[in-house]
């Protein structure tokens, strides 16, 4: 399933969701998780998806995986229709998702041991001494996970999403289970990741901050069925650290988007 | 991040206590035995169990040297343990193949499942009878009891190990690009390994168990028999050993199964 390797011959142009619908049917009865979905999102962008629970940020990203088959609408990649869950497409998951029975090393060379990766061992080793340095667990590549802490195992976890070199990062609130100092430290990290290696970026979240300093847009959705209320643009130059997040410019945009954020959860309340 | 110098100081302290453990378990062991071993004898000078029917440690040992010499110990414990062990290895490859089975087609789980509890439940040497009219009093029929004692308890520990797997190392698979095959060798194998590493010292201890009935149907040889042809002819001391060689030999096993169990499982959060 090959359909988007990044080869010259190939033109890039992101990842396009038209007329998107997902409708979950159940004994209880079909619950309407998304309708009407349409974004495109260009090559190379960061783009989080922010909203209250249950308004299908979840779902959206799922289908993008190819874990979910919309019922309505489809997703492209590269202009191909997405048919299932693959190495162009790098998932990572607010639970880790590590692998325990593999050390660090081992989880991150998992993926180009497999038959469609399939590289030489020379090749293998550079790669994965490469990514495991980037996200800085250089020194952890004999350890298993159940010895790392919840951030040193999400790096695990982007490292081996990496190391297949897939064009798509898929992210559900993945710094959603880390205490506040931790999650801050792995925001910038991934700042630093993606400057060097530079990929599109689905970024679920619940922080608004955390979206603003992350993104190139923003997208706010709504509930039930989940839409999308709007976008909103993040102009501020790369590589950010920290320090933006006190700019008044930062602010602006970040309570901006807060507003829209609590009308949509003041909504779903006085349901 | 290396270990700072606290914290290498802190796995030395631990590995020394680890160490320190082993050698006081070791110690426990050797004299929990020992205290056996003196009770034993001091119920016999007391006459809290009839000398004449219970024999001193030193006639059981004497059995055990005259029985080695002869060579009749070595051919009953050989009977035995290939008794145990046919049965075993068809018995934990019959459950391996039918819990993956089982695990994987639902449907088959819930036809099943009535039916395996009510097996479970059943005690092996409850087949004997049976199986003697079936079979005779032949090897074949010791050995199905063995492969039913067997079978059981382990089916349903790889069974219920599959059905209780975690999907999220699947889809994290697929996300790579992991092929079906690739999925069950690299994803779903390695989780198994210690369950059915758990399975084995679960059957292999139910094995043992029921070894003794089993070599009850007209055995001419193995433990069972030697302790029967011993019982026959009042001869004690040959038949307590009989009954410490049972026990020996299935803490033995177990301690072996336990050690590859510990290696294989190292990655494992473990509760401690
Ligand atoms: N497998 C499912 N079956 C039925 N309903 C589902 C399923 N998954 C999610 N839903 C429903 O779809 C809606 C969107 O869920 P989700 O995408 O998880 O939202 P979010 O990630 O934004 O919290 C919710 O109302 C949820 O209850
Ligand atoms: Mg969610």
């Amino acid at each position: 399933m090959a359909l988007s390797k990044v080869d010259g011959s190939k033109v890039r142009k992101g990842i396009v969701a038209s007329g998107v619908g997902m409708t979950y049917s159940g004994i209880t009865g079909n619950v309407e998780a998304l309708r009407g979905i349409n974004l495109k999102i260009e090559p190379g962008e960061f783009i989080s998806l922010v909203g209250p629970s249950g308004c299908g940020k979840t779902t959206l990203l799922n289908i993008m995986a190819g874990f979910l088959f919309p019922t309505e609408g489809e997703v492209t990649i590269d202009g191909q229709k997405i048919l299932g869950p693959g190495p162009d497409r790098g998932v990572v998951f607010q639970q880790y998702a590590v692998f325990p029975w593999l050390t660090v090393r081992e989880n991150v060379e998992f993926g180009l041991k497999l038959r469609i990766n399939k590289r030489s061992e020379k090749e293998i080793k550079e790669v994965v001494e490469y990514f495991i340095a980037l996200v800085g667990l250089k020194d952890f590549e004999d350890v298993y996970p159940k010895e790392l802490s919840g951030g040193m195992k999400q790096r695990v976890a982007i490292a081996r999403a990496y190391a297949v070199n897939p064009e798509l990062l898929l992210m559900d609130e993945p710094f959603g289970a880390l205490d506040a100092q931790t999650r801050q430290f792995m925001q910038e990290s991934l700042v630093q990741i993606l400057e060097q290696e530079r990929k599109t970026v689905v970024f679920v979240t619940h922080g608004v901050e955390e979206a603003t300093f992350l993104s190139t847009r923003v997208v706010v959705m709504a509930t039930r069925p989940g839409r999308i209320r709007e976008i909103i643009p993040v102009q501020i130059p790369y590589p950010r650290d920290a320090g933006i997040k006190t700019t008044s410019e930062f602010i602006k945009i970040r309570v901006e988007i807060e507003k829209i954020v609590r009308e949509e959860f003041q909504k779903q309340r006085d349901r | 991040m290396p270990d700072t110098k606290e914290e290498q100081l802190f796995k030395e302290r631990f590995r020394k206590k680890k160490r320190r453990e082993r050698f006081e378990k070791t110690g426990y062991f050797i004299l929990s035995f020992l205290i056996l071993a003196f009770v034993w004898e001091l119920a016999r000078a007391t006459n809290l169990i009839n000398p004449k029917l219970f024999p001193s440690i030193k006639a059981v040992l004497n059995a055990f040297t005259v029985s080695f010499k002869s060579g009749s110990l070595q051919l009953h414990m050989y009977a035995s343990f290939l008794r145990v062990l046919t049965g075993f290895a068809i018995g934990i490859t019959l459950a391996v193949i039918f819990g993956f089975l089982i695990g994987w087609f639902r449907i088959l789980r819930l036809f099943l499942d009535p039916v395996i509890n009510f097996f479970r439940a059943l005690p092996p040497i409850a087949l004997i009878p049976l199986m003697i009219i079936f079979f005779g009093i032949g090897e074949t029929s010791k050995v199905i009891v063995l492969s039913y004692a067997a079978f059981f308890p382990a089916l349903v520990v790889i069974y219920q190990a599959l059905v209780s797997l975690d999907p999220i190392y699947i889809r994290a698979g697929k996300t790579l690009g992991a092929t079906s095959l690739e999925t069950f060798r690299r994803i779903i194998l390695p989780q198994l390994v210690p369950h059915i590493i758990t399975a084995c010292r679960v059957s292999l201890g139910v094995c043992w168990a029921t070894l003794v009935a089993a070599e009850l149907i007209a055995a001419q040889r193995g433990i069972g028999a030697m302790m029967v042809d011993a019982q026959n002819f009042f001869q004690m001391a040959p038949l307590v050993l009989g009954i410490l060689l049972i026990g020996a030999i299935s803490l033995l096993m177990d301690s072996m199964v336990r050690a590859i169990e510990k290696r294989a499982t190292s990655w494992q959060e473990k509760m401690t």
